[in-house]
């Protein structure tokens, strides 16, 4: 009865259900907007005390900004570009991220075939196994891996960065990558097959070129991980040379330091923000369809 | 030139290069075996490299470290489980246990909830798009960052001068406050500050999962169900939240893994202080502050006896889609 009722009132005042209807959403473009509005604030709160000169910073709160922004200056941008050690960690950072986001994708991407395209005893338990290791809290790792880098004098260099962020980032790159290779279509690699093609042949011609959706989401994915890294930094590379210390690290021990020159703490975070936002941002929509086709078609 | 650079360049041209001729090569070995056994050993050498890699940065570590948790401060005596004693029996790995469990429990209905919340509404708004990179964000910035940006949010002033701070300039106001965040320990308070930064940051990665799941499902239902004269409530009640179900659990899985590994956050913004310590953190002062390797090796193995039923969770919801497959 209702349900007739309700679709008969629909069907006989259509501007004005479509009214009713537009006054009805108002919550939920108002809850809508002011999660936005809590969501940005903090970021925007940054963006431009690091505009502000350090007097103003200690004084009063960024939003006072917004009714004289006279006192806007990229002083603190200067500062920290010209003596803060900030340009060198920033350098140190690409050089740790880049080659640690290349070495996985292939190490990955071989494991990932030959558990997609070839059939051998205990492949299922070996990939369960592999995917399984993601419980291992990299703390766990430290002391052994530490003693093993100190053994081939390799604390404090980037290669030891390298190769830990290979081993880190594995489990999860064998998992996304093996699920995308597994769903393409079996039929391309058994007519490969049959005109003689080797597994290298379609592991390069076919398999790597029709999982580039997914390399491209485990690249941002990983490059991310490692731009962002603290934890694994400190530990290789840290103490032992302050030298070869990412961003990450630069930008903590400022914070501890609030006695010396804080106030271009704001400028030194932006910066080392800079770059994976930009990455995220053009790149959103692959690492989207990886981290869900990752995670609930599997 | 910089020689790192030269280095660098050598890496990233190098590096792949020599991967691709390894598996080129592989061919090449594989001539020394009979055919009939080629294909048996074709996929070891593929694996090859992976397994190498697992082994010597995941595998062998763990057991070594398992190990060591078995020993003294400096390892030269076997004391048993010792050091789990010790953890199960000291005030202060106890709070950091309990800071944990705040964390686990907190953080994931704070992020699901959130992301749930988030993804349904903006299901029925036009700048969907806008309004999720606007909560995905966050993901992108470090740990770091982040602590800089909310030491911004939760800055105090005593009474009386301006505040700097945004929370603080906004409650004052209100007659409540100005509060000197970061530094109250009662009530776990600041360990629920720091989940809420996390919860900024997790919040996105929630909501883009729940959002795939939720445009999987049939829309026909739902209007039928609306048509039926079903209210919006009762469609998201009955129809959206049990479709939605095996999705919130892996993404709780997730979150809760991330809350008890958390360590960033808590490292920067108050290194443990005013009852904030988590186990990730006291592990890495008990090795790397107080030179108690033992002790910190035992912590590092209960953080992953408590990771594995979560794991194991995961784990057997993939198997049970590859049957399907």
């Amino acid at each position: 009865m209702t349900s007739i009722a309700a679709r008969d009132s629909a069907a006989a005042a259509p501007p004005s259900g479509r009214w009713r209807r537009r006054l009805g959403r108002l919550p939920v473009h108002a809850v809508v907007i002011l999660l936005m509005f809590i969501w940005l604030i903090p970021t925007i709160g940054l963006l431009i005390n690091s505009f502000r000169p350090a007097a103003a910073v200690q004084a009063t709160g960024w939003w006072t900004a917004i009714f004289q922004p006279s006192q806007l200056t990229l002083s603190n941008y200067s500062y920290v570009l010209g003596q803060s050690g900030i340009w060198p960690a920033f350098i140190n950072s690409l050089f740790i991220t880049i080659p640690a986001t290349i070495i996985p994708i292939f190490v990955a991407a071989f494991a990932a075939y030959a558990f997609a395209w070839m059939s051998f005893p205990g492949r299922n338990v070996l990939f369960v196994a592999v995917v399984g290791l993601l419980v291992v809290p990299l703390q766990t790792t430290f002391i052994p891996v530490l003693q093993l880098f100190a053994a081939f004098k390799l604390n404090g260099q980037f290669l030891a960065l390298w190769l830990a962020h290979t081993g880190y980032g594995l489990p999860f790159a064998i998992y996304l990558l093996r699920n995308f290779m597994g769903s393409l279509p079996r039929e391309v690699f058994e007519s490969a097959a049959i005109d003689g093609a080797s597994h290298v042949t379609s592991f390069l011609r076919l398999a790597l070129p029709m999982t580039v959706p997914a390399i491209a989401a485990l690249a941002i994915f990983q490059f991310l991980f490692v731009w962002n890294d603290l934890l694994v930094a400190l530990i290789y590379v840290g103490a032992a040379n302050p030298q070869n210390a990412p961003l990450t690290i630069v930008v903590a021990n400022l914070v501890g330091s609030f006695g010396q020159g804080w106030w271009y703490l704001a400028a030194a975070a932006f910066l080392s923000m800079a770059l994976p936002l930009a990455v995220f941002i053009t790149l959103q929509r692959y690492f989207v369809r990886g981290i869900v086709g990752g995670s609930v078609k599997g | 030139m910089d020689p790192r650079l030269t280095t660098a360049l050598i890496v990233v041209v190098g590096v792949p290069a020599v991967l691709i001729g390894y598996i080129v090569s592989t061919e090449q070995a594989l001539r020394v075996f009979p055919q009939r056994l080629q294909p048996r050993v074709r996929p070891w050498l593929w694996l090859f490299p992976a397994l190498a890699f697992l082994f010597v940065f995941l595998i062998y570590p763990t057991i070594g470290t398992a190990v060591r948790s078995l020993e003294d401060q400096v390892g030269n005596k076997f004391v048993g489980l010792a050091n789990y004693a010790w953890f199960l029996g000291d005030s202060g790995t106890l709070g950091a246990l309990k800071n944990n469990v705040i964390w686990v429990v907190l953080l994931t209905l704070l992020t699901v909830g959130l992301g749930l919340l988030i993804a349904v509404l903006v299901d029925r708004v036009r700048y969907e798009s806008f309004a999720k990179s606007v909560i995905f964000v966050p993901l992108a910035i470090s740990a770091t960052a982040a602590s800089v940006i909310w030491l911004f949010m939760f800055a105090y002033q005593p009474a009386g001068v301006p505040q700097t701070g945004t929370l603080n300039a906004a409650i004052t106001p209100l007659g409540i406050g100005p509060l000197p965040f970061l530094t109250i320990s009662n009530f776990s308070f600041n360990t629920i500050l720091l989940v809420i930064v996390t919860a900024w940051m997790w919040t996105g990665f929630c909501m883009v999962i729940i959002s795939a799941a939720l445009k999987g499902i049939n829309v026909e239902l739902l209007e039928a169900a609306r048509v039926d004269g079903a209210t919006e409530w009762e469609v998201f009640r009955g129809i959206i939240f049990p479709l939605l179900t095996p999705t919130l659990a892996v993404v709780s899985t997730t979150i809760i893994i991330t809350a008890l590994k958390a360590f960033d956050i808590v490292y920067v913004m108050t290194n443990g202080a005013f009852d904030t310590q988590v186990i990730a953190n006291s592990m890495y002062q008990e090795m790397f502050n107080f030179g108690d390797f033992g002790r910190g090796s035992a912590m590092a193995i209960v953080l992953m006896i408590a990771i594995i039923p979560v794991m194991a969770v995961n784990i057997r919801r993939f198997q049970a889609q590859e049957a399907l497959r």
